[in-house]
């Protein structure tokens, strides 16, 4: 794969760590068990488009949101973590 | 060096090839060898055309029953005449020879066949042929159970296989390279080439790849002409002007074997394969990863064989094929021909086994009615016509002898010929197609599977796309290749369209031969045959798949790629479902096999994986340490001196001057980060298990870190340099890690954090100075007026000193050792020099350089974890270390940390461990039980993660894992070592078992 | 029709007319006593042991292709029961156990061949590890050796010793450890299945699965609705689909997995030997082809294919342990879909859903359970509790932190 880094250009994707999905967000700090359960072990895991942390170790060492296709492998976008704001 | 190229003086003889033609240099004679005989062939030649020129028509024997082969084709898909190639550590096995292009001392041989080709005592297992059907080997050999490995399984393994394997160390080496490009083209056939020019031409970023060593394709194998010009001319000026072109890259000898995501194609290159030995310095091949934004497809077709009973016997041949060798080889090793075609294709070859005099006997096409101008070919080359004919069977010994016709009045005759040429259509090659996922789509009009679905960016042009007319193909590869550069933003004027003659280009539909006695192979080289398949139909392996899996079609060196279309036809037979239904399976990267050490490139030997050294391993050497592999780096593990009679004794002598006088050991591989920023302390404190922003500015603290389960990942040191600077240390294996860890956090969890933070681990060379004259070495080391004392550079102190004139060296009071202990750290560049002077200043105390042993010796001693305990199965409560996590913070982990399962009381947490019996050694991996229990599961009970020899203790010592943990210290178990016959008494301990007050880390 | 000596004579004799299909291709009825979903080998082991242990025989295989065409088809064919820890090593003892007479209980060669498991040490943490798995193996009274380099330099010779980057410094091995054939691990299994009358129904897609009352009624398929009051899903690679469609999330995810064999040679290796350093390991199957493989790609994938970066991965280390692999050629490469697990230890267990049963997170293990998975989930299919040896392989283990994590590398799927 080959994926297009917001910084450096598009760079094979060795040069890149996966970390996993990128919808979970860490629970608060008084949240219960259960939603810190959730989102250290549940996963959508879908089938199609899949939004996904990678880490562009070898590269600008920034974290990006990569939306890709699990099926076929086709990356939609790519954007720093930073540009997805807080929501 | 080979005989022959020294030796070679005269060429001899070569019975077989034609007075004339032939794309082959009659002014460059080269010598060979074939399983011990020497023969001639001319450069230009492969491996094959040389052989047929010299009349050699058995080469090779078949997997199963090791029946003779001979040549069925001309190229890359040649399922028979596999080949060793070489010999000693060069030999190679199962190479085609079609692929092999002939040099001067050539050496191959025939393989799977014992003793010699012509006399093969495995072909006795013919005689057990009507048993050997398809899923013969799941039906039998269970009687009884335990003869499967001792009996039968080694004779099968024995008698399965291709070539052998050298069995040496490949001494050639392999390159691995990049290309990026606009425009890849596959193939430089008619269509490739057209492709290429056109692209090029319109100053497109063109590379080319064709696996042959001479461009053209099938046009170096008919007599076509193109813009009036032979096949061969006009494929040399397209090669000529390709090669002029600035932004054209042209890879010859290159197959693309593989296509993968994002317009990403593998190529193998190779380099060297056509000479004896690469040259100085020179890869034998070269392994590509080619990166473009479009490609055009233009691999050419495979000619299908037609599957009767007898179609192996050496002498049956792919018409195309024949034509290759009459035209571009130029040898001819057969006395009469019949044709076996079911449209215009084989006439062709009529035509070129003619014009090279060969006589044809009979021609015998599957349409009644066939064309007015064939039929008048025929009579004039005085072959006899059968329309409407069919094949039945072939005849011979070692070669063929005769064939079986049944004319269309159902008539048998029997014509007697030594070749027969199969003209039974073309399947296109798409293989490169359906790597990404695309299902071919079977054509009816053109009787074949065309490419579907293709993968993003490819065009597919020329008879890969079943237009098989040359005329065709060229306007096919004009267009794919033009509209490629358009794509890419090079959208020039269009040049003219090379012309070809209109040919015949009409589809050949599949062509079922009649039944007859005798085996009708499908897969010849898997030996796969009809009554196979028929037998996997019987027992429902009808899916395509469970077919393939079931009688192994199509999964022999050749991918089945001339067998896998006719495996098809013949099981949509017996379905009745029709071949479009029955569909294909999935076809999977390599197209071609490749050389494992063409894809490992220079990652072998030592150079696996990179090799890290410290700033101070040229003064290790000179110390004589001896080494260990710690992950990337080269770790000194003890320092050998004469007297030492083993490992152990070094690190006892090492450990022993750390406790008794003062010892240095380079710790530059720990992880260095550090921090800047307002909100650093903050930052850490949600790192790790306890607090850093209250950490006072020139003092350090121990910090444990967690994964966000709660499990223990890293610990380290954490120094305050300034209000807003830090620098912590990882262990040496989690450098990496713990950076990425942080960097998840600051950039994904906690952005509006004000923190900076870059790793140090490579800029700064780092000391450990450690024993009771420690201060006394380090006040030496640095230079004068640093005050070292008790009071004002405490246990746990920090702070900046200048060392060798004027650097400033970071010195840490910090200890793992459990002794009076500094770590000094200078710019790496300066490391070198540290610690030469660290040794001058230490030798009036008697410094020794210590080792990862040692290191691991003092710190078991002081009861520190490390790797064997930070194993990621271990919380902070197992390590003892519970009270450091904070309640009063939110930190990563602390939630998950508190789940049931990992506060249970029985879990094995670390203690220390002694042998009852002082003279015992102990043994990391050994499993706790209880006194007098037996060695079942039932009373495990924990395991020892660490061990040493303590000379200060004077008997073996141990960290472990126990259930219950410090509440048994005292109570004696048994630490059982089934693996290594041992079980011996031990007694729990405090994980500390020196000085357990701390009281020589404070002096 | 059992297969016997005789039978094949008078096969061979009356030209091999007389075969009858080895599993009947029946319509699926309107409702069965249990249905697994999952036409591979964990699927398939589970109906069979259904039957033979249980005497449920109405049951139905769903499978949406052909049978084996996941992940039983897609393996490295290794079986060897050298765990850590005592969630895992007993069901991989009882999973060994079924293997070694697995061919006489099936009557089908599926080429259960115990040529031994060698696991090579590359540095003394590692070999600490080793041992502390070894005598865990040994615990449970199951076969380990701890050999030293001699040792494996005896066995093993043409290894590279001499100038490796890692060096070899000894081995773990199971003897009993070794290989089988994939394919027929799956015909056998359905073979003797469809003889004790379960239904194996292939081209049947799952689209839906029907719940009422926190009950399982049944499952939708490609074929029409297909009652049951027990559905079990084996379903590796899309098991987040499957019960996505009954509404649950799992701590799973899909990753591919490649593998390779090479052309076929004469025999070279005789063992299973995995490389510890370079996450490696190879085999030679009976045909002559080396057949290797190394880690997941490590990025989620449905797509049955890799990239090139883990091929040169798994070249690299093949040429790291065996220097003499250089002129062999791959043949063929192939992907899997993974169902890995946040510990890296597998599922079997209840879900939420009453009569639904999970069977999953097999990372790429898997094949070597095949006949304990199916022995352990008909268990727990047919009396609703796991048994023993399932018990610590539960969906909950995550919320009670009961992990098996055999590497401790944490709640990441790709550094499993």
């Amino acid at each position: 794969m080959r994926i297009p880094c917001p910084h450096c250009g598009e760079r094979g994707h060795e040069e890149f760590a996966y970390y996993g999905a990128a919808d979970p967000r860490r629970p608060d700090a008084d949240a219960p068990l259960e939603a810190w359960h959730d989102y250290v072990y549940l996963r959508d895991n879908p089938a199609g488009p899949h939004r996904e942390l990678w880490q562009h170790v070898h590269g600008c060492r920034r974290w990006l949101e990569v939306t890709r296709d699990t099926r076929s492998h086709a990356i939609a976008a790519a954007r720093d973590v930073a540009a997805r704001g807080t929501a | 060096m080979s005989p022959f190229l020294g030796g070679f003086t005269a060429p001899l003889s070569q019975p077989c090839r034609l007075r004339t033609g032939g794309l082959v240099d009659r002014g460059a004679p080269l010598a060979f060898s074939f399983d011990g005989r020497s023969y001639a062939g001319y450069a230009g030649d492969s491996l094959a055309a040389a052989l047929l020129a010299n009349g050699v028509r058995l080469v090779g024997r078949s997997f199963k029953y090791h029946r003779p082969r001979g040549l069925l084709a001309a190229g890359s898909e040649e399922p028979n005449a596999l080949v060793e190639l070489r010999d000693g550590a060069r030999r190679e096995p199962n190479t085609p020879a079609t692929i092999v292009e002939l040099y001067g001392g050539l050496q191959a041989s025939s393989q799977n066949r014992f003793p010699s080709l012509s006399f093969d005592v495995m072909a006795a297992g013919n005689v057990l042929s009507p048993l050997l059907s398809a899923g013969f080997y799941y039906k039998t050999f269970m009687w009884p159970a335990a003869f499967w490995e001792k009996v039968y399984e080694p004779l099968i393994r024995r008698a399965a296989g291709l070539g052998r394997a050298s069995g040496l160390d490949d001494p050639d080496h392999y390159e691995r390279a990049h290309l990026f490009c606009d425009v890849l083209v596959i193939g430089g056939g008619a269509a490739g080439l057209a492709a290429a020019l056109a692209a090029g031409r319109r100053g497109a970023r063109v590379v080319l790849c064709d696996e042959d060593w001479r461009l053209g394709g099938r046009l170096l194998a008919e007599a076509a002409r193109v813009d009036g010009l032979p096949g061969p001319d006009w494929a040399a000026a397209a090669a000529a002007e390709l090669a002029a072109l600035p932004e054209v890259r042209v890879l010859r000898r290159t197959a693309v074997f593989g296509v993968y995501d994002c317009g990403t194609y593998g190529a193998l290159e190779r380099v060297a394969d056509h000479r004896p030995e690469p040259g100085p310095h020179e890869p034998r091949q070269r392994y590509w990863r080619i990166v473009a934004r479009r490609a055009v497809l233009a691999a050419g077709a495979t000619e299908r064989p037609l599957v009767f009973a007898g179609n192996d016997r050496p002498g049956v041949m792919l018409a195309g094929a024949v034509r290759a060798y009459l035209n571009r080889f130029a040898v001819a090793p057969w006395r009469r021909a019949v044709v076996a075609t079911s449209g215009d294709e084989g006439w062709r070859t009529v035509a070129d086994c003619a014009r090279a005099g060969i006589p044809v006997a009979a021609v015998v096409d599957r349409r009644r009615d066939v064309p007015v101008p064939l039929a008048r070919l025929a009579a004039q080359t005085g072959a006899r016509l059968f329309a409407g004919g069919q094949i039945a069977a072939a005849r011979g010994a070692a070669v063929l002898g005769a064939v079986r016709v049944i004319d269309a009045a159902g008539a048998p005759h029997l014509v007697r010929a030594d070749l027969l040429a199969m003209a039974g259509g073309w399947n296109p090659a798409l293989a490169l197609t359906t790597h990404l996922g695309g299902k071919p789509q079977w054509d009816g009009a053109a009787s074949a599977f065309i490419p579907s679905d293709l993968p993003p960016g490819m065009a597919v042009a020329g008879a890969a796309r079943a237009h098989y007319a040359l005329p065709a193909a060229l306007a096919d590869g004009a267009n794919a290749g033009a509209e490629a550069a358009a794509a890419c933003g090079f959208d020039g004027a269009a040049p003219p369209m090379p012309q070809a003659e209109p040919g015949d280009g009409a589809a050949s539909p599949l062509w079922a031969c009649p039944k007859a006695r005798g085996k009708a192979f499908v897969d010849f080289q898997n030996d796969v045959t009809t009554s196979d398949i028929a037998v996997a139909h019987r027992e429902g392996f009808r899916s395509i798949e469970h077919l393939k899996r079931y009688t192994t079609l199509g999964m022999a060196t050749d991918q089945g790629r001339t067998a896998n279309v006719n495996g098809i036809a013949v099981m949509a037979a017996l379905t009745g479902q029709g071949v479009e239904r029955t569909g294909t399976t999935r076809l999977r990267p390599p197209y071609v096999p490749v050389a494992i050490g063409a894809l490992a490139g220079h990652h072998r030997g030592r150079d696996y994986r990179p090799t890290r050294l410290t700033p101070a391993h040229d003064w290790a050497i000179e110390q004589g340490a001896v080494f260990n592999e710690a992950g990337a780096w080269l770790r000194a593990s003890h320092f050998a001196r004469p007297s030492d009679a083993d490992w152990l004794q070094a690190a006892s002598r090492e450990a022993l001057a750390v406790r008794q006088a003062v010892g240095v050991c380079d710790v530059s591989t720990l992880g260095k980060i550090e921090l800047v920023g307002p909100d650093a302390g903050g930052f850490l404190d949600r790192l790790y298990i306890n607090t850093f922003s209250t950490l006072p500015v020139g003092r350090a603290r121990y910090g444990v870190m967690l994964r966000e389960d709660g499990l223990v990942f890293d610990d380290g040191t954490v120094a305050r340099l300034e209000a807003d600077r830090f620098v912590i240390t990882t262990t040496t294996a989690n450098a990496g890690p713990v950076l990425s860890h942080m960097e998840f956090c600051h950039q994904v969890l906690w952005p509006e954090l004000d923190v900076h933070f870059v790793s140090v681990s490579d800029r700064w060379a780092q000391f450990s100075v450690a024993g009771p004259r420690a201060r006394e070495v380090l006040q030496a080391t640095l230079e004068a007026g640093a005050d070292l004392s008790n009071q004002a550079f405490p246990f746990m102190a920090v702070g900046t000193f200048p060392v060798l004139g004027g650097v400033a060296a970071r010195l840490f009071r910090i200890s793992f050792s459990g002794e009076l202990a500094y770590e000094i750290a200078v710019p790496a560049d300066h490391g070198d020099a540290a610690i030469r002077v660290i040794m001058r200043a230490g030798a009036p105390f008697g410094i020794l350089p210590y080792g990862l042993e040692a290191l691991s010796i003092l710190r078991i001693e002081k009861g520190h974890p490390a790797g064997g305990e930070l194993n990621g199965q271990t919380t902070a409560r197992d390590l003892g270390l519970e009270r450091m996590m904070s309640r009063r913070k939110d930190f990563i982990g602390r939630v998950l940390a508190q789940r049931p399962a990992l506060l249970a009381a029985d879990r094995p947490m670390l203690v220390g461990f002694r042998p009852v019996d002082a003279a015992r050694r102990l043994r990391s991996g050994a499993h706790f039980l209880p006194l007098g229990a037996a060695a079942t599961v039932a009373n495990d009970q924990g395991w020892m993660s660490s061990v040493a020899y303590s000379p200060i203790l004077r008997h073996w010592i141990g960290l472990g894992f126990l259930a219950g943990g410090t509440a048994r210290i005292g109570e004696r178990v048994r630490a059982a070592d089934p693996l290594r016959g041992e079980d011996i008494e031990v007694e729990v301990m405090a994980a500390c078992q020196y000085d357990p007050e701390g009281a020589r880390l404070r002096v | 029709m059992t297969y016997s000596f005789l039978r094949l004579a008078a096969e061979a004799l009356r030209g091999q007319t007389g075969w009858t299909p080895a599993w009947r291709d029946p319509e699926p009825k309107a409702e069965y006593d249990a249905l697994v979903v999952g036409g591979g080998g964990h699927g398939l082991a589970t109906a069979y042991y259904l039957a033979r242990e249980h005497g449920i025989t109405n049951v139905a295989v769903l499978e949406k292709g052909w049978i084996g065409s996941g992940n039983a088809g897609r393996n490295t064919t290794i079986i060897r029961s050298n765990y850590l820890l005592p969630g895992n090593e007993a069901f991989y003892e009882h999973s060994m156990k079924l293997w070694e007479g697995l061919e006489q209980d099936l009557n089908y060669n599926a080429m259960v061949s115990q040529r031994g498991v060698l696991n090579l040490v590359n540095s003394d943490a590692a070999r600490d590890a080793a041992a502390r798995r070894g005598n865990a193996m040994r615990l449970h009274g199951v076969d380990a050796e701890l050999l030293d380099a001699d040792g494996v330099r005896a066995m093993v010779p043409y290894l590279d010793f001499d100038n490796a980057r890692f060096p070899i410094k000894g081995g773990l091995l199971q003897r009993r450890g070794g290989t089988a054939r994939h394919d027929a691990v799956v015909w056998g299994f359905a073979r003797a299945a469809d003889r004790r009358g379960v239904d194996i129904v292939q081209n049947c897609e799952v689209t839906g699965i029907r719940v009422s009352n926190g009950r399982v009624m049944g499952v939708e398929t490609t074929r029409g609705f297909i009652g049951a009051g027990k559905v079990g899903l084996a379903v590796a690679g899309n098991s987040s689909r499957l019960a996505g469609m009954a509404g649950m999330r799992l701590p799973i995810e899909s990753h591919v997995l490649q593998a390779f064999v090479s052309e076929a040679i004469k025999p070279l290796i005789d063992c299973v030997i995995t490389f510890g350093a370079g996450h490696f390991y190879i085999s030679q199957s009976d045909k002559g082809g080396l057949v290797f493989g190394g880690d997941i790609d490590g990025y989620n994938s449905y797509a049955q294919r890799g990239g090139l970066p883990l091929v040169e991965d798994v070249m690299e280390a093949f040429m790291a342990l065996l220097p003499l692999a250089g002129r062999l050629r791959v043949l063929r490469s192939w992907g899997g879909i993974m169902d890995m697990s946040m510990d890296g230890s597998p599922i079997i267990d209840r879900s939420p859903i009453e009569g639904l049963y999970l069977n999953t997170g097999w990372c790429y293990g898997g094949f070597k359970a095949t006949p304990a998975s199916g022995w352990c989930f008909a268990w727990t299919m047919a009396k609703d509790e796991a048994h023993p040896l399932n018990a610590a392989m539960r969906l909950d283990r995550f919320a009670s932190g009961a992990l098996i994590d055999e590497k401790g590398a944490g709640p990441y799927p790709n550094k499993h």
